[in-house]
């Protein structure tokens, strides 16, 4: 185990940034961007994930074996959303008969 | 592999009732509260195998409402909830924790040369999870059952059924929470308590599909949990992430949900492949041909597993193009199954082949095995998938990977290793005797399903066209004979645990840590830590020893 001790100042720190990204979440929703309103928003979470993972679940202060098992998490995620994402943005391009 | 033990053990003076894990202490408490490894490894047989009669109780009663064309045993109704509890309980409480919450649990420790699993409690609290689970899901099942299918598609299973889906979606979801703990359990031990001079690449092939199975366990059943979840939040409180009517995407339910379903099946069948691994080498008195080879194919297959989720939904409005993608994903997986398939038909070249019970199985596995996967690549195929889909072509498939795959891996590792489970040998006669009978049974069963369904006999429906009935005979007899192989083994497997001849600590002269330890070993399994200077399977050694004697 890591014996750094986090100063109370990060957590704050991290508790304002994670408050300030939901209310750019909230923001972004109100403006109309067509598809990438989802884009954003999902964007908004992935950098507060973040946020999360690396100061207030300490990543950043853990052995290699340790993120590379945060990695092999991420990585799975991506894979999952890239082989959904080609399934929702191709379903229309048949136009009316989707899929089969 | 042999193990130096430091200091060289001298042989202790014979007691008459040696101490071991199983006398070491008794009484409901010892069992309930113990944090043995081996202890809970057998606390997870009694269970599974109440969970596997119960849901062979149900195929007997899909089985027999399939004699005759008519649905006259039973309703509609109570047929949907009866393959839905067979599936249920044979995937979730059966199939995915037997091999490695039972032998994984016993044998990795042994295997690696530790002491124990690296959390002991977590591993006792794996357990409680799961019984838990399999509790609720039992109770669903006496409350009047759950009609949806065990993959519980939306939206039926969130709006329009009327069973008892929320019981046993929880059930479901806090039975996960065992299976990631166990994998975690499995991924620590493997890492940190290897005995000295164990490398990796010196691991039994047991140990490595026990490792790509449990990053499947750790890093894909969160999945299904969430989406359970989210089955539940629709279904209690109108969220809309499924139903159309509510804003949801139905096939986004089964994007979710075979993202941990399909590699589940490896989280089944990589487990026996790594028992087929160990068992094939020492009943071929030969070291396994490719060993890095078949340690890969094992991570591969995990991972591949992991990329080819879309083949279940060719034919539900998933898009053609994904499906493109995921048809020739879902070829690439054949390939590390492959490797692993000749390189024990390899192992067994030029080996001294003896046929006892557990080699037996593995020449059922292989077979059995290679007809599901190579039925598989007829179904991951876009075209012939159109015709295939939700027939009992595909029923056959699937079977024969978890049935004639796994419980056969299953099967043939528990008769390998109850000799240092229990400390007892099993009757040699019945035991060939049952595995015959299995193969037969299994192969009846199963293969006229194959031609049925080509013919084009959908699943699912208690009654059908007069000309599938001869089909349907054959399967239904088969049955009744597959049933009889599963309880040979049960009733001559308990009978030999208390009248069984005493067995060596090695009966099969095979190669391995845990063979070094008395049976049934100890409660911490090695007096002294056993330091290993040989890389596995070191069969060749011996042969050449005894030549050039």
């Amino acid at each position: 185990m890591s014996s750094h001790v986090t100063p109370k100042k990060t957590y704050f720190a991290v508790f304002g940034t994670l408050m300030a990204l939901t209310a750019l979440t909230v923001a972004a929703a109100t403006v109309d961007l067509g598809g990438l309103n989802t884009v954003v928003a999902l964007a908004i979470a992935g950098c507060k994930a973040g946020v999360v993972i690396w100061f207030f679940m300490e990543v950043r202060h853990a052995r290699p074996m340790t993120r590379l098992t945060v990695a092999a998490g991420i990585l799975w995620l991506v894979i999952m959303l890239i082989l959904l994402s080609s399934d929702y943005i191709s379903r229309g391009w048949l136009g009316r008969s989707q899929g089969w | 592999m042999n193990a130096a033990l430091a200091p060289p053990p001298s042989a202790p003076p014979p007691a008459e009732t040696p101490t071991h894990y199983l006398n070491a202490n008794y009484g409901f408490r010892s069992w309930m509260f113990t944090l043995d490894h081996k202890r809970i490894a057998l606390l997870y047989l009694a269970s599974i195998t109440l969970f596997f009669f119960i849901g062979g109780f149900y195929a007997v009663m899909l089985r027999l409402e399939l004699v005759t064309p008519a649905g006259d045993l039973m309703s509609a109704e109570n047929y949907n909830k009866s393959f839905t509890m067979h599936g249920v309980m044979m995937v979730f409480f059966f199939l995915i924790p037997s091999i490695p919450a039972v032998l994984g649990n016993f044998l990795i420790p042994l295997m690696i040369g530790a002491r124990d699993l690296a959390f002991p409690r977590l591993n006792l609290l794996s357990w409680y999870i799961y019984m838990a689970g399999g509790m609720l899901t039992l109770y669903a099942m006496v409350a009047g059952g759950v009609d949806t299918g065990w993959t519980m598609y939306t939206p039926y299973s969130t709006t329009y059924s009327n069973s008892h889906v929320m019981v046993m979606a929880v059930g479901i979801f806090i039975n996960g929470f065992s299976s990631i703990l166990t994998g975690l359990n499995f991924i620590v031990t493997i890492h940190k308590m290897r005995a000295p001079g164990l490398t990796w690449f010196r691991l039994p092939l047991f140990v490595w599909a026990h490792y790509a199975t449990s990053v499947i366990q750790v890093l894909g059943t969160p999945v299904i949990a969430i989406t359970i979840l989210l089955v539940a939040l629709e279904r209690g409180f109108g969220f809309g992430f499924f139903d159309p009517k509510l804003g949801g995407d139905p096939i986004l339910f089964q994007h979710l949900f075979w993202f941990y379903s399909h590699p589940a099946v490896y989280i089944m069948i990589l487990p026996s492949m790594g028992v087929v691994s160990e068992l094939v080498t020492c009943f071929s008195r030969k070291k396994v041909f490719g060993y890095k080879f078949i340690a890969m194919s094992s991570v591969a297959i995990a991972v591949f597993g992991f990329l080819v989720w879309g083949h279940h939904m060719f034919v539900s409005g998933q898009s053609i193009y994904a499906g493109m993608i995921f048809s020739f994903l879902s070829f690439l997986v054949g390939i590390p199954s492959a490797i692993k398939v000749f390189n024990w038909t390899a192992t067994m070249y030029k080996g001294s082949i003896s046929y006892h019970t557990p080699m037996l199985y593995v020449f059922g596995f292989i077979g059995l095995f290679t007809i599901g996967g190579l039925t598989g690549l007829i179904v991951a195929n876009l075209g012939l998938d159109v015709h295939l889909h939700d027939t009992y072509f595909i029923v056959a498939h699937f079977h024969y990977i978890m049935v004639g795959g796994a419980v056969m891996g299953y099967l043939g590792g528990i008769h390998f290793w109850w000799p240092k489970i229990t400390g007892r040998l099993y009757p040699e006669g019945w035991a060939r005797f049952s595995a015959l009978v299995l193969f037969v049974g299994f192969n009846l069963t199963f293969f006229p399903q194959f031609l049925v369904g080509y013919l084009g006999m959908p699943r699912r429906y208690h009654a059908y066209p007069e000309e599938f009935q001869v089909f349907n005979v054959m399967s239904s007899a088969g049955a009744s004979i597959l049933g009889l192989g599963y309880l040979i083994p049960m009733i001559y497997l308990t009978w030999s645990w208390r009248y069984g001849k005493l067995a060596p600590p090695n009966p099969w002269g095979a190669k391995g840590l845990e063979w070094t330890t008395p049976s049934p070993p100890t409660t911490f399994n090695f007096e002294e830590t056993p330091v290993v200077t040989e890389e596995a399977y070191a069969y060749a050694q011996e042969q050449e020893t005894e030549e050039s004697h």
